[in-house]
């Protein structure tokens, strides 16, 4: 981006509410199912249906508000969107317009540099989904499954406070990775789950006044809105600098092509007449709605990083990676129950070995082969010396293979460390005998060939030997 | 079976006692018999087979025949709303009132006739031809709720259901010289009634006695989970209320209810009524509901808004008409729609868009939803005096067909009445209370949020000590 | 307010309506007729009113999170002008 030019981005992100059924109705919100099966009449908007407002939806977003530090508003309207189009089965979407459920409160984003900035949010509102318009199904027409129609959405509206494509995706990241850890929306960007509109506009560095901005719609995923929304600034720039005008619009992401291009079908000047649902008395919050929603809700993740580095000794970094995500959190905490105060070796091996296993089986943590108390069990043996570190690895693929629990593991394989003096010093007198010409290059002064006597003992051993045991005796003996 | 033409509910169980085939048969053949003169309903035939009626007898309204008026959903029937637009529409679901009538036992001989969603006061809109008044088949019965009007006060059912969102339940009662209900807002369940402007819209009971629609509403009434409007409340007995008398009663009389457009001679029948219920005991007292004049242009702002909302579903894609050979989408939309929809529906759809479109509606929609509270205000200070309110349910009698169809205005003026209820969520009631050029005249008696129980023992009250309820039109084939 | 011949046929626009010409004359004069009419609430002081949306003001119930229906995907087929593979079929839309 030329120096002369400031971009401003702000967000509006479909957080996809993790209910069980739809925000109005009863049908089911699982992903994936046969077309138009999971639509009700509610949902097919037929003659006479009536909506009714799923409890579900409503704490989520509490917990949302109560998460960001925002206002939960006590009294917040549901209004009708007025528009039409295939996938809209009532001809009105129902939102929240003047009065939403969440309005203020913010979020704190650490950029990859270590640089931390606060994104204002400017309201979230509850929404229903409309369907899905499958255009490429037929020849001559467009497809409409309904299935998604009602799901329930939190629409977050950050303030435009973002002047970059990196400052606009790290703070779709912490704002994905919050609405993961209060488990209100699973996250799944391919289903749909968490979607972004970017609103784009430039200005002349030292101005005020906003330029006309561009919303570019639905990008699913992080790398995509990073690359639709810097190829949107270079296109608004180059514009500009061209004498052209910016027009108000929405635009569509090829990432294909990389560019972004006119939205056709919103080519109308749109007027939504936005007016109270007459269907839907205002949503009244009182302290027991609080209270319910607090009650259930997870400590936040800051809180608890604090916590990990204050109260357990962690470092800066082991915190924030352990706070990523709340299954890991929780995973690494549960862990801490058998094994208190050995919180480093835990983080080291959730972060280490744990992290890398679930890596390459391409996992997430909530599907790990080995749990959290199998996994504490094992190291459990490094500390009372039951097994090396070195050996713990090779006990932990094979429970990661199933072969058991650590204990049946080393059992198994008789894998017991020998911490027996006489054992070792047998193994030391062997070890001496088979290489009396290294023995006498250390005795001459050279003290690498020390390790290498170690190694032909932990050789001999199976790697078995207790290692700091093994030292002292091999010293002693020469 | 003969004379059960005008026969009340206990006259039906009688009947249906004595011969329960026998009953029902004639049910249905006054009804069909009925449409060559009325052309009260829209589907003519019981929705479920009568046979399976005869033999059963379970329930509070158990063989009582009924006609449903065409808005609601009754599952594997027709439900056509008196509009082109769903002159195919077969509904695959029970609306809460078809639901719990079913429950009952009642038995549905027909969907009647309306105005075309509900929008109208004559039902000259419907799409399945008008509606005549038993009284006199060149007048117009009223409507939305014509058609249910006209079958009872031909004494063809005892009872239909109606809605009621400006009137739609009251001014055809009173047209056609029969009793029509309107509850409290929220007392009816509004799941699977088709929808006109949800703020308003109630389902009602039209019958010639108003015991007669306090059974009914005692099978009607109660909460319902689909309808988030739908309130919790404990279960109260209409027909008991009934007996309650109007002894001590007080009642309210407004001046605005008597405005320069009614009528002299309908004036005149409704005051007599009046001093008739003095001296049965109950208390005149004067009260003022001085917003009312301004109640016609709020309810002209706000149910059309909702309505033009409420209609965009039918646009040709899931259910009802579809425009054939459709360029594109939008041409799909706008045709199917312009296709579906008659004049009235257009006109207020139209108005309903303006009012809501940006620029118009702080000064319209807006305002009258602020206009709306004053209205209620009104109300709740004058229910602090009296125990209902009682004027004129029209300005006027039934109208000739014809006469006022290309003048919607006039038509809205004559709202007058009975639109401030619904702006209000009050129950209300029409009662026959004599006659003006050989037409019916209705009595609106208007009670506060959930008083239906006093507006029945006003409005039986007033049937023991009159006979207009029981006067009949020249009898039908 | 005045409506205009352009002003009908925005809202027509709008509410996707196909009007004719004998259509659009009749309207243009009783929309005009039914606005001036309501324009009497422009008279009234409603100064520190709040609106009136729901009749009551009544508070919105709430209903708990669970599924309770089930597949009507054949059912919504019977009433459909046109449906293929389960899918409601319109007229190409090109985004």
């Amino acid at each position: 981006m030329s120096s002369d030019w400031q971009a401003v981005i702000g967000l509006e992100v479909h957080v996809q509410l993790s209910t069980q059924s739809k925000i109005f109705s009863g049908a089911a919100t699982a992903y994936g199912a046969e077309p138009n099966t999971q639509v009700s009449f509610v949902d097919a908007g037929l003659p006479g249906t009536l909506p009714v407002a799923n409890r579900g939806a409503i704490e989520r977003a509490i917990q949302f508000g109560m998460a960001i530090g925002a206002e939960i508003a006590p009294l917040s309207v549901f209004a009708r969107k007025n528009y039409f189009y295939p996938d809209l089965p009532k001809g009105y979407q129902i939102s929240q317009y003047e009065l939403p459920i969440v309005v203020g409160g913010s979020l704190t984003t650490r950029l990859d540099d270590g640089r931390e900035f606060t994104v204002p949010i400017t309201r979230a509102h509850l929404e229903e989904d409309a369907g899905k318009s499958l255009h490429d199904a037929f020849h001559a027409a467009t497809g409409v499954d309904l299935n998604r129609a009602g799901t329930p959405l939190l629409e977050v509206v950050t303030e435009p406070a973002m002047h970059s494509p990196e400052e606009a995706v790290a703070c779709m990241k912490s704002l994905h990775r919050l609405v993961r850890w209060l488990g209100i929306c699973d996250g799944n960007m391919q289903e749909g789950s968490f979607r972004c509109d970017a609103n784009v506009s430039v200005r002349r560095r030292g101005t005020e006044k906003l330029g006309t901005r561009a919303e570019i719609k639905n990008v699913n995923s992080f790398r995509f809105v990073e690359k639709a929304i810097a190829y949107e600034i270079e296109r608004q720039i180059r514009a500009i600098e061209n004498g052209e005008t910016i027009v108000q619009e929405t635009r569509l992401y090829d990432a294909a092509a990389n560019r972004t291009r006119t939205m056709r079908s919103k080519e109308d000047a749109l007027d939504y007449r936005y007016f109270p649902d007459p269907d839907l008395p205002p949503l009244v919050l009182v302290e027991a709605d609080f209270a319910r929603a607090r009650s259930t809700m997870p400590e936040l993740p800051d809180a608890r990083r604090g916590r990990f580095v204050q109260q357990l000794g962690l470092t800066e970094y082991d915190a924030d990676k352990l706070t990523e995500e709340r299954a890991l959190s929780d995973y690494f905490e549960a862990m801490l129950i058998a094994l208190p105060s050995q919180t480093k070796l835990c983080a080291n091996w959730v972060l280490g070995e744990l992290a890398s296993a679930l890596n390459t089986d391409q996992l997430d943590i909530g599907h790990s082969r080995v749990d959290a108390a199998a996994l504490a069990q094992l190291l459990a043996r490094v500390v009372d010396s039951t097994i090396s570190g070195k050996i713990a690895k090779d006990v932990f693929a094979a429970m990661w293979a199933g072969e058991g629990s650590a204990d049946a593991v080393i059992d198994a394989r008789g894998l017991r460390q020998i911490t027996d003096d006489g054992a070792l010093t047998a193994a030391i007198d062997a070890v001496v005998a088979q290489f009396p010409e290294q023995v006498a290059k250390f005795k001459a002064g050279d003290e690498k060939i020390f390790q290498f006597l170690i190694g032909q003992l932990m050789k001999a051993t199976k790697g078995k030997a207790n290692p700091a045991q093994l030292n002292a005796l091999l010293k002693q003996r020469l | 079976m003969s004379g059960l033409r005008f026969a009340d509910i206990d006259g039906w169980r009688a009947a249906l006692a004595t011969d329960r085939a026998a009953a029902l048969a004639e049910a249905v053949r006054m009804a069909t018999a009925s449409q060559t003169e009325l052309n009260a309903l829209i589907t003519p035939a019981p929705i479920t087979p009568i046979a399976d009626h005869v033999g059963s007898g379970i329930g509070d309204l158990a063989g009582i025949p009924y006609a449903h008026k065409d808005l609601f959903c009754s599952e594997g029937v027709r439900a056509t709303a008196g509009s082109r637009m769903l002159a195919e529409f077969i509904s695959p679901y029970d609306a809460t009132v078809s639901a719990r009538l079913n429950a009952a036992g009642a038995v549905c001989i027909g969907k009647a006739n309306m105005d075309e969603f509900a929008m109208g006061s004559s039902n000259e809109n419907s799409a399945f031809g008008p509606v005549r008044n038993p009284w006199n088949v060149e007048r117009v019965p009223g409507g939305s709720s014509g058609g249910s009007a006209a079958l009872v006060a031909a004494g063809v059912v005892p009872f239909a259901t109606g809605s009621d969102t400006g009137g739609s339940v009251r001014q055809p009662a009173a047209f056609c010289g029969v009793t029509g209900f309107k509850p409290t807002y929220g007392r009816v369940s509004r799941y699977g009634m088709i929808a006109f402007a949800s703020s308003l819209d109630q389902a009602g009971v039209i019958a010639r006695h108003a015991r007669d629609c306090a059974q009914v509403l005692n099978v009607l009434a109660g909460f319902d989970p689909k309808d988030a409007t739908s309130v919790e409340r404990p279960t109260e007995d209409f027909v008991a209320a009934c007996a309650r008398g109007v002894r001590g009663m007080r009642i309210g009389v407004a001046k605005e209810l008597y405005s320069a457009g009614v009528r002299s001679e309908v004036a005149e029948c409704t005051r007599r009524a009046l001093t008739e219920l003095e001296q049965a005991g109950a208390v005149l007292v004067d009260i003022q509901l001085p917003r009312l004049p301004l109640s016609v242009p709020a309810y002209y702002v706000i149910a059309p808004a909702e309505a033009s909302s409420n209609l965009a579903r039918y646009d040709g894609v899931r259910y009802g008409h579809r425009a054939e050979h459709a360029r594109d989408l939008n041409d799909l939309y706008s045709r199917s729609r312009s296709e579906g929809f008659g004049d009235e529906v257009k006109r207020r759809i139209l108005v309903g868009t303006f009012v809501l479109s940006a620029g118009y509606y702080d000064a319209y929609y807006l305002r009258a939803q602020r206009i709306r509270r004053l209205i209620a205000e009104d109300f709740a200070r004058a229910f602090a005096k009296v125990d209902v309110i009682a004027g004129p349910t029209t300005p006027d009698v039934a109208f000739t067909l014809g006469e006022k169809s290309n003048d919607p205005l006039a038509m809205y003026a004559a709202d007058i009445n009975t639109v401030a209820v619904n702006l209000a969520g009050l129950p209300a009631m029409s009662l026959p209370c004599g006659f003006v050029d050989d037409l019916p005249v209705g009595l609106q008696l208007i009670g506060p949020a959930w008083g239906e129980t006093q507006l029945f023992a006003a409005g039986h009250g007033y049937q023991q000590i009159s006979d207009w309820h029981q006067k009949t039109p020249r009898v039908l084939s | 307010m005045h409506i205009e011949a352009n002003d009908l046929d925005r809202l027509a626009r709008l509410a996707r309506l196909a009007l004719t010409a004998d259509e659009r004359s009749a309207l243009v004069s009783s929309l005009d007729d039914a606005l001036s009419m309501v324009s009497a609430l422009r008279e009234v002081d409603v100064n520190g009113i709040t609106p009136m949306a729901h009749p009551h003001d009544a508070t919105l119930r709430l209903r708990a999170d669970e599924v309770t229906e089930t597949d009507r995907q054949s059912a919504l087929e019977r009433i459909a002008p046109q449906m293929q593979g389960g899918l409601y079929l319109v007229p190409k839309v090109i985004e």
